[in-house]
């Protein structure tokens, strides 16, 4: 079962995204951080926990120093890279849950392409040339970018519902649509025509162009978790941690996971969804809104069928059929998501996801209650 | 001539290395419950032992997936088709397939051991199978 004890998002804060913040990562956090902090009502003496992603390089500490946090009762990081987006949020919420702590601050902040390119062939982000752990059985072999290692399990969904790059470009295509109305993407107003996506330039051929790719973006983000109790006196209406989960299986690897079972699909995406409509008694047809994380377009293809959303194989008429457009059937990534918006590690799809149930977005999907939010291998489902 | 990292052996895995500096391809099998796992874990998953031998590979399989796999700061090296091959014996390994044109690979192609030196780097690679000896690209 996944987490649902009774705590809620109730506050929220960002800083620009760019290409080139031209300050540190440290300061992205700080100001990040500050920001939540104040949107939540709260005051720096209010916050007692710190959450980020094991891969953020500013300290707990040195965020609370800058942040004027008197004091922490507890800081936990979680595993991964963007699949931990959402594990973050679940970590601070059985933190409230479980009485370690009263209110969580959760931030990500990072250069990603003014400092270091996570999109960078590994061996030119590593000046050593030495291989990492666990990366022997790919380097070697040429899967030296996060493109190439996710692109071997996409050809195999292509293979068995026959589905062409052609057919990818649909969602970059509605990506750039949300963002192109949404002030604090970077793609803002620049929406993007299916021949335009086809003039992008091979990444990984036949399987991915440019344009299928999520952006390389500088920022920093930050929310705050509190009980259900605390928010009802806060400034916003609370968004409720309806479910929080993980979801991974043996021999899946968040990267390589080619050694167990059918590739054409998302198992760990399915046992995901089941956790969250188990915990919240929700269906497929209850979500209003899905925050979909997309470090590439085959992605969200993959997760909208693992989800339930549609069926096996099913993705691109769904999608070419106008359903996860705003104003569709369930419309996905409003902000213009990771492509269109910006890639914080996925944290500002949780952003997004707040806003809409608050409603207060830009592209508001009128009537939203229920927000599916996923990282694929963490989720979380956000009500009022 | 693809530019190639080579391996960074550990503990776990030197063992796999150097039977591929030996000209041959061997999986670890639990000592305990005979299972073949890979890549290579020190307990074994099912019985916890952490006792294992190795296996020797068929070299034989099929294509499950592949790609065409160029560098992105040297757009002058070679191309590689990386594979994810689906060996007999019902392990997946990644590798590259050699000697067919990018316009020829299938998923399900069967394809064969051939151990290679690539840019100084000894290495597991695959070829058609029936293909005659090493040649082609």
């Amino acid at each position: 079962m996944a987490l649902s004890r009774d705590t809620a998002i109730v506050g929220i804060g960002q800083t620009e995204f760019s290409k080139h913040s031209g300050r540190s990562e440290l300061q992205l956090a700080g100001e990040a951080v500050a920001a939540a902090i104040t949107d939540a009502g709260l005051t720096p003496a209010d916050i007692d926990g710190a959450v980020t992603f094991a891969m953020d390089v500013n300290d707990e500490l040195a965020v609370m120093r800058c942040a004027g946090i008197p004091s922490l009762r507890f800081t936990a990081r979680t595993r991964g890279g963007g699949g931990g987006a959402c594990a973050t949020v679940q970590l601070a919420s059985a933190a409230v849950a479980s009485g370690a702590a009263d209110a969580v601050v959760v931030y990500r902040a990072f250069n990603e392409r003014s400092g270091r390119r996570f999109g960078q062939p590994i061996s030119d982000n590593n000046k050593s040339r030495v291989v990492p752990p666990g990366w022997n059985w790919y380097l070697p072999f040429g899967l030296d970018t996060p493109a190439k290692v996710y692109s071997l399990w996409y050809q195999r969904y292509m293979h068995r519902y026959g589905v062409t790059n052609m057919d990818f470009a649909l969602y970059p295509v509605v990506a750039r649509k949300h963002a192109a109305t949404n002030p604090n993407a970077f793609y803002y107003q620049q929406p993007l025509t299916l021949e335009q996506h086809q003039e992008s330039r091979w990444i990984v051929e036949p399987i991915l162009r440019k344009l299928d790719c999520c952006q390389e973006s500088d920022g920093g983000v930050a929310l705050v978790v509190t009980s259900m109790d605390r928010a009802r006196d806060l400034p916003h209406d609370p968004v409720r941690v309806a479910a929080a989960s993980q979801g991974h299986l043996r021999d899946g690897d968040e990267m390589f996971g080619y050694y167990r079972g059918d590739l054409s699909g998302y198992e760990e995406g399915a046992f995901l969804g089941e956790q969250l409509y188990e915990a919240t008694g929700l269906a497929p047809d209850d979500i209003d809104v899905a925050m979909i994380y997309e470090n590439f377009t085959p992605i969200v293809f993959i997760q909208l069928e693992a989800f339930g959303f549609c069926g096996p194989g099913e993705a691109t008429d769904f999608i070419a059929g106008g359903n996860i457009e705003v104003g569709g059937k369930i419309p996905v990534n409003p902000n213009g998501g990771l492509l269109g918006e910006a890639y914080i590690h996925g944290m500002n799809n949780i952003l997004e996801g707040v806003r809409q149930v608050r409603g207060t977005a830009v592209n508001q999907v009128d009537g939203a209650e229920h927000v599916l939010v996923s990282a694929g291998r963490s989720g979380l489902v956000l009500s009022p | 001539m693809p530019s190639v990292i080579p391996p960074n052996p550990t503990l776990d895995d030197r063992f796999f290395w150097d039977a591929v500096a030996e000209g041959r391809l061997v999986f670890q099998r639990c000592a305990s419950c005979g299972v073949v796992r890979h890549p290579p874990a020190p307990l074994c998953g099912e019985c916890h032992s952490t006792e294992w031998d190795t296996q020797e590979s068929s070299g034989h399989g099929h294509v499950y997936t592949w790609i065409v796999s160029h560098h992105p700061t040297k757009p002058d090296a070679e191309p590689r088709v990386v594979v994810l091959v689906e060996i007999d014996e019902g392990i997946r390994f990644v590798s590259n397939l050699l000697g067919v044109e990018e316009a020829d690979v299938q998923n399900g192609m069967e394809v064969a051991l051939s151990i290679e030196d690539v840019d100084g780097v000894t290495l597991p690679q695959f070829r058609p199978a029936g293909a005659t000896g090493a040649g082609g690209s």
